[in-house]
């Protein structure tokens, strides 16, 4: 049987790395600024927030309506530390490191952006956990209000955030967006140049990809991985067990806010701007909806999701259904309710199909038969025990 | 983890002494709940009541429905939090400390309607049981350094060992814990909570729903358990047969409050307890 498993294991690890090896090659078959490239490289960059949000929702069970709070704070450290932004700092002359000569003679901060990304990761995964604070003593639908509410309170600073400021430094540039951004510049490569060339965005962010799955994989068969499958089916035994609540969820908190920073990090240096109005709470259920398309924590399943609903996003909706709309002289366009699209699809999910495309085993046994929910208790007993108290 | 000195002198009651036994150092108890109360707003469900475990005994409390002992069970490892009183295990005072620390301080417990992981394993449940005594971070595993994979490769064969120990079949370890039969939840449940390496092993009615010949083998089972594995076990039970079998102190209580105690054969005697138990007579 353990020959078996680890023969099974080879396989996946063989296949995976076939395809991304293919997924890696593929824009050296097309032009450099190939618009379907621009597509993939969005795409991947929603399959590292997808994959952030599923450790929080799909694996530790936490419904988190906020995740656009990640994506912002991760494109304001490019903003802030990547921008002339802060234009006036240093007396004009700005504070540079480790970039490009060009950059260097640049007002406003101008970091390297692979140190961007560590503070980006950082300053999320701090907020993330400051974000999990409250909801720790909260169960289930309230944890959903709080998080919608913090998502919204970040999402309406960045939006005014060009009146909120420090001495005469700004949150940041409200609806006129912080722009033009520093281009990502590599050691031993040099800047990127995405006016002239795509394909280095699009390996970086799928190095970004093969990291947190990775990282994915690694947790969910780990002690950290079973401690959260077990504090999402039953609290009170979890912690009966020795897990600690608080920590447990907070790390997954954490790590999912992490990844959001890091992809909107990425977003923040490739889009070459940052723009208060991206970070609106249709953005969280965009990510959601990719979790749950996909399968509430099955990691494939979270990628596939993901690609899909980028596509759609960036493909179907403008290219198919809105000449459709057109000349059927709706009067509207799809584009204009994507948002609404999307919420659509997740209800279609929830009611058809609520294990996702590539269902978890484990989500799947819950969703299907109820198992670990708390609505049916293993055997005999009625599940809703009334330990009220199970302190955080 | 402190491992407290031995008694110096045990108390009369104490039966046998407790050689490695962990118990307080002061007074002889492996635990000690002093003037534990707890209300729910008006609704008062322990009231005042004293109780002490020597190190390895097997203790029973036992009562009409309704009448507390849950709520004490919860109170004592951490689910509640006492509205008056001290509980003191092993030497230390955890009053209203947090169940995840008071089962790394050498608490565990069982749950009276079973409550497993269900779409764990046999063995990843009783894995997550040793959680307490397991360090691997966030970092290291992901890194999944050699100490984390050894700690990994440990935990995963104590749990197979565990799981061989309360009874279960070799096939059965890698089912979902909700495909086992009832009989093997409730000695997974055992095993989760061996998993933590406890000294005081509380059952919540570990017999419900069984058998004669099935809680006549956990009777003879939680014997083996106190004699191989030096635990003490605090048990809540219905079954007066397994009640009278095996306990060396029962803690009789009526709405909240303790009506009697002492050795069963006393207690099964007092007037009070037939009382609860049956109704005044006459």
């Amino acid at each position: 049987m353990i020959d078996s498993l680890r023969a099974s294991r080879y396989r996946n690890l063989m296949i995976t790395a076939v395809v991304i090896t293919a997924v890696a090659l593929f824009p050296l078959l097309r032009p450099p600024l190939d618009g379907l490239v621009d597509d993939m490289i969005l795409a991947l960059a929603y399959v590292v927030m997808a994959l952030g949000l599923n450790i929080v929702v799909g694996v530790a069970g936490l419904l988190d309506l906020g995740y656009v709070a990640f994506y912002a704070f991760g494109a304001l450290c490019v903003g802030w530390l990547g921008s002339d932004h802060f234009s006036a700092i240093n007396g004009g002359k700005g504070i540079h490191f480790g970039v490009s000569e060009f950059q260097s003679l640049l007002a406003g901060i101008h970091i390297n952006w692979l140190l961007i990304v560590l503070a980006a990761i950082i300053v999320t995964a701090v907020a993330g956990m400051i974000i999990g604070l409250p909801t720790l003593r909260l169960r289930g639908d309230y944890i959903a209000i709080v998080t919608l509410a913090f998502g919204e309170i970040i999402g309406r600073f960045a939006q005014n955030g060009d009146e909120v400021k420090i001495g005469e430094y700004a949150f940041s540039n409200g609806r006129q967006s912080i722009s033009p951004t520093d281009q990502i510049n590599l050691p031993f490569y040099g800047e990127f140049n995405s006016a002239l060339n795509l394909r280095p965005y699009y390996w970086v962010v799928l190095t970004l990809v093969v990291l947190v799955l990775f990282v994915n994989f690694r947790l969910r068969d780990s002690r950290l991985g079973r401690a959260w499958i077990a504090l999402r089916e039953d609290e009170v035994a979890a912690a009966s067990m020795g897990i600690p609540l608080v920590k447990t969820k907070l790390l997954s908190y954490g790590i999912g806010a992490a990844f959001g920073g890091m992809s909107g990090a990425f977003l923040g240096s490739y889009l070459n701007s940052v723009n208060g109005i991206q970070f609106q709470f249709g953005f969280s259920i965009f990510i959601l909806a990719m979790v749950i398309l996909g399968g509430l924590g099955s990691i494939w399943g979270v990628v596939l999701g993901a690609v899909l609903l980028s596509f759609i996003n960036s493909r179907l909706i403008p290219d198919v259904i809105d000449p459709a709309l057109t000349d059927l002289d709706a009067g509207f366009t799809a584009s204009q309710i994507s948002f609404g699209v999307f919420g659509f699809m997740l209800v279609l999910m929830m009611v058809l199909r609520p294990e996702g495309i590539l269902p978890e085993r484990r989500r799947q046994l819950e969703l299907k038969e109820g198992i670990g929910t708390g609505e049916t208790s293993c055997v005999g007993g009625g599940g809703g025990d009334p330990v009220v108290q199970a302190r955080a | 983890m402190s491992t407290p000195a031995n008694p110096p002198e045990k108390p009369g009651a104490t039966p046998e002494p407790a050689p490695g036994g962990g118990a307080a150092p002061g007074n002889g108890f492996l635990l000690e709940a002093v003037g534990v109360t707890k209300a729910f707003g008006g609704l008062v469900a322990v009231d005042d009541v004293n109780f002490s475990i020597p190190p390895r005994s097997i203790v029973s409390v036992i009562g009409p429905n309704g009448a507390g002992k849950t709520t004490f069970f919860n109170m004592l490892t951490g689910l509640y939090k006492p509205t008056l009183g001290r509980i003191s295990f092993a030497g230390e005072d955890v009053t209203g400390r947090r169940p995840d620390k008071i089962t790394k301080s050498g608490m565990a417990r069982t749950f009276q309607n079973i409550r497993l992981f269900g779409t764990m394993s046999a063995v990843e449940n009783v894995m997550v049981g040793g959680h307490s005594r397991t360090k691997a971070g966030l970092l290291g595993s992901v890194l999944r350094t050699p100490g984390v994979r050894r700690e990994e490769k440990l935990s995963r064969e104590k749990a197979r060992e565990t799981l061989a120990y309360v009874g279960l079949r070799p096939e059965s370890f890698d089912q979902i814990s909700v495909n086992l039969s009832y009989g093997d939840q409730r000695r997974l449940e055992i095993a989760r909570a061996l998993a933590s390496d406890p000294k005081l092993l509380l059952l919540d009615e570990p017999t419900a729903g069984m058998n004669p010949n099935e809680s006549a083998r956990l009777t003879a089972f939680m014997r083996q358990l106190r004699d191989e594995r030096d635990l003490t076990i605090l048990l809540i039970e219905h079954d007066m047969k397994v009640v009278m079998e095996v306990s060396e102190y029962v803690t009789v209580l009526d709405h909240g409050q303790k009506i009697a105690e002492g050795k069963p054969q006393d207690v099964r005697k007092d007037e009070r307890v037939i009382e609860a138990y049956l109704g005044k007579q006459g």
